[in-house]
Order: structure tokens, then C-alpha cells, then sequence
């Protein structure tokens, strides 16, 4: 597309049964779909409800359903997107929709507490650091899946989610993954344990939603199918 | 659902798939066999009448499907119905059971 054209966008307003609401957006130049928003709610309607923080892909805030597909929109440019000038903006699908754009993230968030994907510290070791090499496989293990930014768009591509709201998620698993790959976690078996049960790492059926989808182009698949492999070698040995 | 019966479902399909890939790679390879001279039940049961290693072979074919199968069709049923519970587990029993009876049923007839 050139400047001076017009983009025709159609923004979801409300509820779960809300609505299509269709705006004139300028067009210009490297914008992105957070620009977009942007303007229809400093411009256009002030009561349209949004989330975004950083601008720079580092939050995780601003994830929304774009032309169908889920995206973060602070690095997405409406030239990689618009389909004829035409863009769709929706709330991410498989959260319970606030209003407008914004979703209730806390399903999410109380998921990852739920696989125990948090740090647990060993005895304080008064030597010094611990000393990680950065070739050991765990160490590469753990390298591949520690840049998640919390964007839920995984969550939103599952479609495990979608058929099981209990499904702990590809973002909360692969955040387990890279604790059960942390040599300094007091606690492997326990993080095993959490992500091993009715909507746990066996729920995934390894379609890749996530890892397609992934904005980091993290692979929650890999991470999900290493702890499949962790827990039925720990099943084995006794180990759980 | 305890964590551990998940974790032993999950263990059971992956050990029977592991039993299942060459198991079916020697059906099918059987099957292209057999069919070179035309296919007619007496030269079927002229090979497998008698013979303990097919009746070894399709035995552990029958067991390793029936566990196989249902517990794959528990979780067909548990994302795709309402019945996540007590339902699911009824209706792969019932399939394992089936398929354990017939699958024997048709080796018993054949060795």
C-alpha cells in the first residue's frame, strides 16, 4: 500500500457478545497494528479498551487476534497483515474477554503457579555462583525456551486449550521445562510432578500451534514433548 | 484423575506404539506378499493354521491395539464430549474389551 490511503478496520467492541465496529484508519508507512489501536482510541473513540506497555516487543502486553491469527501487535506492521486494505482486530481467543481488546490474563498466569514453573532454591551455597556450563545440555535445553515474554499468544493458538480449559498451556510447560533443566533447581521431581497430571504435558498433541505462532519463535512443542520424556523416564525409575 | 494414571496411560500408548510400528510394517508387508498370487482364504490358512509364531505375532498385535486404541480414543472423548469424567474411561474399556474379544476371536480362527 502507499501513504495517503485508507485502511478499513474492523475492531471487536464489547463483551463475549459484542461486535464488529468498522473504522478509517490512515495509512502509513512501517505501521504497525498497535499503531493502529492507537489511533482509533486517541482519534476516533476514546472508549475503546486495549493493552499494550513496552511498544518494543519486550512486555508481552499488547498480543491480539489479527486477521484471525494471534499476534503480537507492537511488532506487527500492517503491511505484513492487511488483506486489500482490510484488517480485522479481535481480543486473543481463549481468555475471557474484560471488553473490547482486553483479556482477563489471569487464567494464564494462575496456570503457570498451577505447573509449579517457578525457581526453588537450594541451600544457600556460601562458595560463590554456581557454575553452569554453557555447552551442558541442560544448559542448552533451558537456553531454548528462557526468552518467553508472557504473551499468551501460545495460549491462544492451543487448540488443547480450547478442547480442555484445564490444560495447563504451552507458556506455563515450557517454563517448567526450563526449570527441570536448571541444575540449580532444588526441586526437578516436584516441577515433573506438577506439569505430569490429567492437564498436564500428556494433554499435548503436538500440533504446534504454539511454536507456529510463538513471537519469540520459542518451540513450547519441544519444551512439552522433553517433559513427556523427562516424566516417563522418572515414572520408570520410580522417580515419581 | 490422578497424575500417576496419566502418567501410566501416557507410558502404556508409547510402549504399545513402539510394539505396533514393526508389528505393522510385517502385516503390511505380509499382506503385499500374500496377494501376489491372487488372494483366497485356503492359502491364508494353509500359512497361518498351526503356526505359533502367527498366532504370537497377531496376539501381540490384538493386545498391543485394544491398549493402544483406547487409550487414545479416552482422550478422542474427553476433548470432543462432555463426558471428561468416569464416561471416557467406560467407553475405552468397553472398546479394549471389544477389540481384545474379537481381535482372538479372529486368531483363534485362523491358527
Amino acid at each position: 500500500m502507499k501513504a495517503g490511503k485508507t485502511l478499513k478496520v474492523d475492531i471487536w467492541r464489547g463483551g463475549e457478545d459484542g461486535y464488529y465496529q468498522t473504522f478509517a484508519v490512515p495509512y502509513q508507512t512501517s505501521q504497525t497494528i498497535l499503531d493502529v489501536v492507537t489511533y482509533v482510541q486517541r482519534k476516533l473513540d476514546p472508549t475503546l479498551s486495549y493493552r499494550f506497555s513496552c511498544r518494543v516487543g519486550m512486555c508481552g502486553s499488547c498480543a491480539m487476534t489479527v486477521n484471525g491469527r494471534p499476534r503480537w501487535t507492537c511488532r506487527t506492521h500492517v503491511d505484513l497483515v492487511a488483506e486489500d486494505g482490510h484488517i480485522e482486530i479481535e481480543p486473543l481467543r481463549n481468555f475471557p474477554l474484560v471488553k473490547d481488546l482486553a483479556v482477563d490474563m489471569s487464567v494464564f498466569f494462575d496456570k503457570w503457579r498451577d505447573a509449579k514453573a517457578r525457581f526453588v532454591p537450594s541451600e544457600a551455597d556460601l562458595d560463590g555462583f554456581a557454575n553452569v556450563d554453557p555447552a551442558s545440555r541442560e544448559r542448552k535445553e533451558a537456553s531454548a525456551g528462557i526468552e518467553c515474554i508472557g504473551c499468551g499468544i501460545c495460549y491462544a493458538a492451543c487448540d488443547v486449550v480450547a478442547w480442555n480449559p484445564d490444560y495447563l498451556g504451552p507458556a506455563a510447560l515450557n517454563r517448567a521445562w526450563t526449570l527441570v533443566n536448571d541444575v540449580r533447581d532444588a526441586d526437578p521431581n516436584g516441577h515433573l510432578k506438577a506439569v505430569a497430571g490429567d492437564a498436564g504435558c500428556h494433554a499435548c498433541h503436538s500440533q504446534q500451534g504454539c511454536t507456529s505462532h510463538c513471537p519469540k519463535s520459542l518451540s513450547p512443542t519441544a519444551s512439552i514433548a522433553g517433559l513427556k520424556r523427562k516424566t516417563f523416564a522418572a515414572l520408570l525409575k520410580g522417580g515419581l | 484423575m490422578s497424575g500417576r494414571l496419566e502418567l501410566w496411560l501416557f507410558a502404556l500408548q508409547r510402549i504399545s506404539a513402539m510394539i505396533l510400528a514393526p508389528l505393522v510394517l510385517v502385516h503390511l508387508a505380509t499382506m503385499i506378499y500374500a496377494v501376489q498370487g491372487g488372494l483366497t482364504a485356503s492359502e491364508i490358512l494353509a500359512r497361518t493354521q498351526g503356526s505359533t509364531i502367527w498366532a504370537l505375532v497377531y496376539g501381540l498385535f490384538i493386545v498391543s491395539v485394544a491398549v493402544h486404541g483406547a487409550i487414545g480414543l479416552r482422550t478422542v472423548v474427553r476433548e470432543m464430549t462432555p463426558w471428561r469424567g468416569t464416561g471416557a474411561s467406560a467407553v475405552a474399556a468397553l472398546f479394549c474389551v471389544a477389540v481384545l474379544v474379537l481381535g482372538f476371536r479372529a486368531v483363534g480362527a485362523i491358527t
